[in-house]
């Protein structure tokens, strides 16, 4: 017998990388800089204290909305850093990376049918969690001319007004784009008069450069409609431990409780040890980590210019987003840049509206490597350009 | 605060292009270039050189840490002692530290033999030295911030969303 596939997982398509990673086995010598995760490892105390938990034998379940001690030291940080208040005993649940949290959030709260809308581009797992949870994505493309910010505008035109609910990721994930105070308050506006809900995935709040980010639920009338999505795998280069956690009202994170108790039980415990001491003592490391990305943003956004091709002063996250060439689309300068000149970055239509003719280029990266990597695409820019 | 940052750059790798600093720090080369000129001309920066692994090498250094104890008179303070210690081209190092002695002296050559002479005919009839202790370094795993293992292979897949 061949597998009857659910109507909902048939209608995604697969990912858009999928190609590249083939034409990118094929060759030798490959710089990646098609990567959405950190080259630095965990900060070693953390990984030390994970083996510690581990030496211990500290491998059993843990309360399922994480271990108390952590939802405390992560209420105290969302405090300290973006001056958000929750309650760690009913405002804070801790999950398997935050896309797993992001997960519940669609199937807590999007009834069949309902639009979700997203801005776009954006990190590839949005659309097809709202399909998954039998809602409709809307998305809702942002634009270079603004720098990649969500604008009421780009909602109105999108017809999100009748949405139920509003995904934004900033700092953006293709993009590195930031959305200042200034910047969220008309969108907090709309999503207060058309009563949406609002879906803000942080997790690159920590990587924010030349000045602090803001997160949507601070603003004013925002906090009891906001779910505030973070985690480790960014900031503390702790992606392989999947530790993440959403932040809301308690009827929110209850519901969304509700089904990771039955789905997942409890997030990794390893990684909760880990997160704890990273909390605790690692920040001389994220600072550190913080800055080498900021140094490698001016200097891949200064070879971007040199080398002619239109960038936007990218402030966030560990990507930019340059222009592709005249002559080229954003797919063939990709996998042509692959198979000549061994560099890898992913064109901008993976992640969905507005991100065609532009290549998300990773910094997460080396110096060297970086060195080299645009060197490479500058020799290909000047043969084909 | 510029200095700082360039500061910086070059602790990281002191051979960071002049152009490759500026693009990372948004300055100009030229104002990188006079930034760097102040910090060597104020004794900020002493010098460049490079992190070697020895093992790696066949005419391998032979390397020693020295535990010096001293006795000072009215006439002479740690800081002559020190003068006169760090004149010798084998001490590639010389601090004061508190603790059980006086001094942690740094000497190279090439031999142990050779490393030995020294300490016994040129640090330990010093006068006001009383106690030599030699340490002769067996293996480095860790010189001036940078590990000497054979590294991690970066295995992030090439792409990731």
């Amino acid at each position: 017998m061949t597998f009857e596939l659910a109507d909902r997982v048939q209608t995604v398509p697969p990912s858009g990388i999928r190609r590249f990673f083939e034409i990118a086995e094929e060759r030798d010598e490959v710089i990646s800089l098609g990567v959405g995760e950190p080259d630095f490892s965990t900060p070693w105390a953390a990984r030390d204290a994970a083996i510690a938990s581990l030496e211990q034998g500290k491998t059993s379940y843990t309360a399922n909305r994480g271990k108390r001690e952590l939802r405390e030291a992560i209420a105290g940080y969302v405090a300290d850093r973006f001056d958000l208040g929750y309650d760690p005993g009913e405002e804070i649940i801790v999950t398997a990376g935050a896309s797993e949290a992001v997960d519940l959030a669609f199937r807590a709260f999007v009834d069949p049918g309902e639009t979700v809308a997203i801005a776009q581009p954006s990190y590839i797992s949005y659309e097809p969690g709202v399909i998954f949870a039998g809602g409709e994505p809307l998305a809702v493309p942002t634009r270079e001319e603004d720098e990649f910010r969500l604008t009421v505008d780009a909602l109105e035109t999108a017809g999100a007004a009748d949405a139920e609910m509003l995904v934004l990721c900033y700092p953006n994930n293709p993009t590195g784009a930031i959305m200042r105070e200034e910047h969220l308050e008309p969108i907090a506006e709309f999503a207060r008069e058309h009563d949406l809900i609002v879906l803000a995935d942080e997790i690159y709040a920590e990587l924010t450069y030349e000045g602090e980010h803001t997160s949507i639920a601070t603003l004013p009338g925002m906090r009891e409609r906001t779910i505030v999505f973070n985690g480790f795998s960014k900031a503390h280069a702790m992606t392989g431990l999947r530790l993440g956690y959403a932040l809301g009202p308690a009827n929110a994170i209850g519901a969304m409780n509700k089904i990771h108790q039955y789905t997942m039980l409890s997030a990794p415990t390893t990684a909760q040890y880990a997160a704890l001491e990273a909390l605790d003592s690692c920040d001389d490391e994220v600072r550190e980590m913080i800055d080498q990305y900021d140094r490698r943003r001016r200097f891949v956004l200064s070879r971007f210019r040199e080398i002619g091709m239109d960038v936007f002063e990218a402030r966030g996250a560990f990507y930019c987003f340059p222009e592709v060439p005249e002559g080229f689309t954003a797919e063939e300068f990709a996998e042509d840049v692959l198979r000549e000149q061994g560099v890898a970055v992913v064109p901008g239509t993976v992640f969905g509206a507005g991100g065609d003719g532009h290549l998300r280029v990773s910094y997460a990266t080396g110096l060297p490597e970086l060195r080299e990597a645009m060197n490479r695409i500058e020799a290909f820019v000047d043969e084909h350009a | 605060m510029s200095e700082r940052e360039v500061l910086e750059l070059l602790r990281e790798n002191a051979r960071y292009s002049t152009a490759d600093i500026a693009r990372m720090t948004d300055l100009e080369e030229s104002e990188v270039e006079a930034v760097i000129g102040e910090l060597e001309s104020a004794g900020v920066v002493r010098g460049y050189k490079a992190v070697v692994d020895w093992d790696k090498l066949e005419d391998e250094k032979v390397r020693a840490e020295v535990e010096l104890n001293v006795e000072l008179d009215r006439e002479t303070g740690y800081g002559d002692i020190a003068e006169r210690l760090a004149r010798f081209p084998q001490v590639k190092a010389l601090r004061l530290v508190s603790g059980d002695y006086d001094f942690d002296m740094e000497v190279e050559g090439d031999s142990i033999r050779e490393v030995s002479m020294f300490v016994s005919e040129k640090v330990a009839p010093v006068p006001e030295i009383t106690q030599t202790v030699t340490h002769y370094v067996m293996t480095s795993y860790k010189e001036q911030g940078i590990e000497l293992g054979d590294g991690d292979e970066d295995d992030r897949l090439s792409f990731s969303p």
